[in-house]
């Protein structure tokens, strides 16, 4: 893993959606195994490239999430490798009992992409807004939940998870990343990275919210607080080690994630804290409420999901460590 | 069509299959009788008629696949394949015990020739219609057997892949559904009614045929028939009853889970030994 801040953080110019779909057909170039569903989101994944090339490959199976989860698993179990998509809530509450059974405890092996997460679903409202994915599949035993962040990092986690055994969610942001990673930067799964160094404390953040991160920590500099930021990007298996290190060279967490803060980072890091280094934790994330519809900027006001609000918690939570 | 002397050993399979199950499960004294007995003849054309595999090889590519979505049934089928020489006889004795390799629903995991984990009713579909179509995609000239529960079909799930099959044209795949009229609380007509099935089958596109479910010749036809079909997934309903060829089971309304006691499992026993030593 080599893992580089980007020079400049601009907004990506090309879709995450059609990264994935570029990284596929590259993949499925040489490895013919791979196949790929979705329950009628293919043109809002962009994926029609795909399935003009592969169509032998490619299994629309219409508005019917529940049993794309379960062909997708029948399909690895001839030794195929599915990546099947669907929005983030479509894909993980709406076909809980089959991810869990036919993929998890059946031990198949399946890549659930679910895309538009957290506040990013915006125009299509409360209904489509996943605040919970993560945190209803952390209760699978042995699942992996990755988020990657930008493009590189999509790519380089695409490419791995095809050559991966095991069932994993992609929370995936459909529209176009921040780009937060150099293009030569590499991943290792279950590790996180840190972003910047710091010693007052440490911001852990996941998605849109690494760059807020970033953001925050530059802001609070300024006034003199060194704060340390790191992309935790594999909510499961979670990074211990690094959660452990930050905790006793920093003495205090803020965490900042687009999801509830019920089952979702802030649970996962508070879990390895209450077992090792007891160190004040703070979050920035959604508050146990409903979604609700609105553009991205306004949403983002709404449920708290800002750099103002990590500084906000980055000044609580010293207050907490000093006292 | 069959032999006379191959329907004599399929029907003798098929109380084997009835012996050993009530065995295991009489064995534990509970467990899933009602269902375990009304598919017994099928699995007894499956696995002496109809599928390809090797109990050597149990995972050999080109096998024919078995999803039991009504995984309650394991115990029959876990007898057919201990019988078949996939595992050691003595095995089923385990059934339900702790460390078991044979747990109430069927696990691929865990038991030899058990090619996948059903027991949340209505998944098997999904399952089966991802196998079939993996093994078509992956150019295997193979069949993929799905058996449903009468009961698990006022699941959606079932429906969701009964209608991705036809549109898929998945005539590698062959669905049996054991229609014994019974699920937990009672009959199906009077908790929420499954009807025709044939002529719903046949409203989402599949060929669909109508057996009697303990007739082992009807069965064999039915399935000749189906694997004739080169565009449309086949559908076979069982006419069986609940709890069949077993003493203490097949008169009881409430036949889905039952105690056992030592003596309605000898009395049992005694009647099915009587009707092997006749043949």
């Amino acid at each position: 893993m080599s893992a580089v801040l980007a020079n400049m953080r601009v907004k990506e110019d090309k879709e995450m959606r059609n990264v994935y779909c570029e990284t596929l057909m590259e993949l499925s170039e040489e490895n013919n195994k791979i196949v790929v569903l979705d329950a009628d989101l293919m043109n809002s994944m962009g994926m029609t490239k795909y399935a003009n090339k592969y169509p032998e490959r490619t299994f629309n199976v219409g508005i019917q999430e529940a049993n794309m989860v379960g062909i997708a698993a029948g399909l690895s179990a001839t030794g195929l490798v599915p990546f099947a998509h669907s929005f983030g809530p479509f894909a993980t509450r709406r076909c809980f009992d089959q991810l869990f059974l036919s993929c998890g405890y059946a031990k198949l092996n399946v890549r659930i992409v679910g895309s538009d997460p957290g506040v990013t679903a915006a125009y299509n409202g409360g209904t489509h807004m996943p605040f919970e994915d993560m945190g209803i599949l952390r209760n699978i035993p042995n699942i992996t939940i990755l988020e990657p962040v930008d493009s590189v990092m999509l790519k380089d986690i695409i490419k791995q998870t095809s050559n991966m055994y095991g069932l994993f969610y992609i929370r995936l942001l459909r529209k176009n990343a921040v780009k937060i990673y150099e293009d030569s930067s590499t991943f290792e799964i279950g590790k996180g990275i840190t972003l910047k160094d710091g010693r007052d404390v440490t911001i852990i953040a996941t998605g849109i919210m690494v760059d807020d991160a970033l953001k925050a920590s530059d802001e609070l500099e300024k006034t003199g607080i060194s704060a340390r930021v790191v992309n935790i990007f594999t909510l499961k298996p979670i990074d211990k080690e690094l959660i452990i290190k930050c905790a006793k060279e920093t003495g205090a967490i803020v965490t900042a994630e687009n999801h509830s803060v019920i089952n979702g980072l802030y649970s996962a890091v508070s879990e390895v804290i209450a077992e090792s280094t007891l160190v004040p934790v703070e979050k920035v994330g959604v508050m146990d409420e409903f979604g609700e519809v609105g553009p991205l900027d306004y949403l983002k006001q709404r449920f708290k999901l800002t750099p103002e609000s990590i500084v906000e918690k980055v000044k609580k939570v010293l207050k907490r460590k000093n006292s | 069509m069959l032999s006379s002397e191959k329907i004599k050993e399929v029907k003798e399979f098929a109380i084997k299959i009835r012996i050993e199950t009530i065995k295991a499960i009489g064995n534990l004294g509970f467990g899933h009788i009602g269902g375990a007995m009304s598919i017994a003849d099928t699995i007894a054309v499956l696995y002496d008629a109809v599928m390809k595999y090797d109990p050597k090889n149990p995972n050999w590519e080109d096998r024919d696949y078995l999803i039991c979505s009504k995984g309650h049934a394991g115990p029959s089928i876990y007898s057919a394949l201990a019988l078949k020489g996939f595992f050691p006889i003595e095995e089923l004795m385990t059934l339900n015990k702790p460390g078991t390799h044979l747990p109430s629903h069927c696990d691929r995991n865990l038991t030899t020739g058990i090619d996948m984990t059903t027991g949340s009713l209505g998944q098997g579909s999904s399952l089966a219609v991802g196998v079939a179509l993996g093994n078509r995609c992956c150019g295997r000239k193979n069949t993929t057997y799905l058996i449903l529960g009468d009961g698990e079909m006022q699941e959606g799930q079932v429906w969701e892949a009964v209608l991705y099959a036809a549109q898929q044209k998945l005539s590698n795949l062959i669905v049996f559904v054991d229609y014994n009229k019974k699920q937990l609380d009672g009959y199906t007509a009077d908790i929420n009614d499954l009807g025709d099935l044939k002529s719903k089958f046949e409203a989402f596109n599949w060929f669909a045929q109508e057996v009697d479910g303990h007739n082992v010749s009807e069965i064999y036809e039915a399935v000749e028939n189906a694997k004739k079909q080169n565009e449309k997934p086949s559908a076979i309903i069982l006419h069986t009853v609940k709890g069949k060829g077993c003493s203490f089971a097949e008169n009881e309304l409430y036949n889905h889970h039952m105690t056992v006691s030592r003596q309605q499992m000898e009395e049992a026993l005694n009647v099915l030994l009587n009707e092997l030593g006749r043949r």
